[in-house]
């Protein structure tokens, strides 16, 4: 099975970011680089947001979050995520739902 | 002095616009606040509508409501790599009007729901986040948005939030979700021509199926998946626990893709287009899982107090019942001239109690520990049972018995006569259970 590109799927979706201004954070990068093995949040966030670098580092890019709250909840040995609904308005927007 | 309203509903999906509908209607004064551009816009669900709980709460929804197709079929699929073994269920009764489920576009639906909200005299504000609950001591008596003096007050807050309710964590009414009790599905849209569909499903004008599957379709995790027909559209998509998506490594989007790519759907979605990609939690936990539903000044309605039925794949109907009946619990408070305190509003887990919605949960109580238990009945039995069709179907010159021999032989080796009655037996205590 070939692997698929999310971002061919999220082309797809209509969004309004709310730039500068990214609703989740890393609350501290040094924790995951060095005290998380797994990573879950690189392989489980269904719009691909959590990248993992070669450096051992977790890099978040919320452009193309889905607004499930998936990282907030599988973070629960480290609870590095600190999570906020996007303001008023700006995010995701779906057409169908 | 802000003003004041008996009730700020937050959130405009299913349990919110319910309770806001209710609450409106009776003349109480409704403030509903909704983070999307307009409702539904931040709302996901297959989806399914179960009009039995419309209809308790807008019984001429059918005149105005955006419906897609009325469900006439429903398939039960459970799924090896590549073949499917599976029941149907198709009923006149179903094509007979009135019509008890429909398939919807949330966005659609949620938006025409807010309407009705409106002209009932509830005030709506959409693209205003509530960012937290205002307190006087343990006593809810606002919320706090992201409008410029965004601060209103109300008697009475009913969280109908969602999922991933952060309000009521923040203030914390409860703890934290576990990854054990929520479920992540991921869906597309597909269109095709409405004629398309109806022939590719042998199915009429206005007329729906809805596929149910489980099995090897989960890649060996506790959940299912679901294609279901719209007018000029079919949903697909498939949930998985977050405990079981952190123990492996394919990623959402790829058990969807391998998903689609099975022969027993690809056919069906042949030559459509895709449209939109989504995400959405669903929280599976059960009876055991929901958590405290009111205290002083407060109320939660919907999938923010995990009223999901897992196993029957209902939730916006748990939804709207619990919206309604957490708003008909206030206007009751409101008639007698009683505070909306948390001895007061006791009253509502008791009629949730009363009603289908906890009954039902209730009764399953037990099936979410089974399934994180039994790993086999999502990748051994699925498998077995597609071999022993194969088996049977397959005509190669080998007797009839030898071919049932070989099938008892191949259960057992794979669960053994105790895992097999075991896990039968645990089934059926599950779902004897009152």
């Amino acid at each position: 099975m070939t692997q698929v590109k999310v971002e061919e799927k999220l082309f797809q979706n209509r969004y309004r970011v709310d730039a500068g201004r990214p609703h989740i954070h890393i609350k501290q990068p040094d924790l995951c680089a060095n005290h998380c093995t797994e990573q879950q949040c690189t392989t489980c966030c269904p719009a691909g947001c959590y990248i993992a670098e070669g450096n051992g580092r977790v890099v978040l890019i919320t452009d193309g979050c889905l607004e499930c709250g998936t990282c907030r909840i599988i973070c629960d040995e480290h609870r590095n995520v600190a999570w906020e609904w996007p303001r008023g308005g700006f995010g995701i927007l779906f057409k169908f739902g | 002095m802000a003003e004041k309203f008996d009730v700020i509903v937050v959130g405009a999906g299913m349990a919110g616009n319910a309770a806001a509908y209710t609450a409106a209607k009776a003349g109480l004064k409704v403030l509903q606040i909704e983070r999307g551009e307009y409702p539904g816009s931040k709302n996901v669900q297959g989806a399914i509508l179960y009009a039995d709980a419309i209809e308790k709460i807008i019984p001429e929804f059918r005149e105005s409501a955006p419906l897609e197709r009325h469900l006439i079929e429903q398939r039960v699929w459970v799924l090896d790599d590549t073949s499917h073994v599976g029941s149907n269920y198709r009923s006149e009764e179903f094509n007979r009007e009135p019509y008890n489920r429909y398939t919807i576009i949330r966005a659609q639906f949620d938006k025409w729901f807010s309407e009705q909200v409106t002209k009932a005299g509830g005030l709506v504000i959409c693209e205003t986040t509530v960012q937290e609950l205002l307190m006087d001591g343990n006593r809810v008596v606002g919320v706090r948005t992201d409008r410029k003096n965004g601060d209103v007050f109300a008697d009475c807050v009913i969280l109908a939030d969602g999922v991933n309710s952060l309000l009521a964590r923040k203030a914390g009414f409860h703890e934290e979700l576990k990854p054990k009790d929520i479920a992540l599905a991921v869906k597309e849209i597909h269109f095709l021509p409405q004629e398309t569909i109806e022939s590719r499903f042998n199915i009429g004008e206005d007329e729906g199926v809805v596929i149910e599957m489980a099995g090897k379709i989960t890649a060996g995790m506790m959940g299912t998946a679901f294609l279901y027909t719209n007018r000029e559209s079919i949903t697909l998509g498939v949930g998985c626990m977050l405990s079981d998506f952190k123990k492996q490594k394919t990623t959402p989007y790829q058990l969807l893709e391998q998903m689609k790519a099975h022969p027993s759907i690809k056919p069906l979605i042949a030559g459509s287009e895709m449209k939109e990609y989504a995400a959405h939690l669903i929280p599976e936990g059960g009876y055991e899982a929901i958590p405290p539903v009111y205290g002083d000044g407060w109320m939660i309605a919907g999938d923010a107090g995990m009223f999901v039925n897992g196993i029957h794949r209902e939730g916006s109907n748990l939804a709207m019942t619990t919206g309604q009946i957490a708003a008909e619990t206030l206007i009751d408070l409101k008639t007698a001239g009683k505070e909306c305190s948390a001895r007061n509003l006791k009253v509502y887990r008791q009629r949730l109690d009363a009603s289908f919605v906890m009954k039902d949960l209730k009764k399953y109580r037990k099936m979410p520990e089974i399934f994180h238990k039994s790993p086999q009945f999502f990748t051994t039995y699925p498998e077995l049972l597609n071999r022993a069709a194969h088996t049977m179907v397959k005509v190669d010159g080998i007797d009839k018995k030898t071919k049932e021999r070989e099938i008892r032989g191949s259960f057992l080796a794979a669960r053994s006569l105790t895992g097999l009655f075991g896990d039968a037996f645990k089934l059926w205590r599950a779902f004897q259970a009152r």
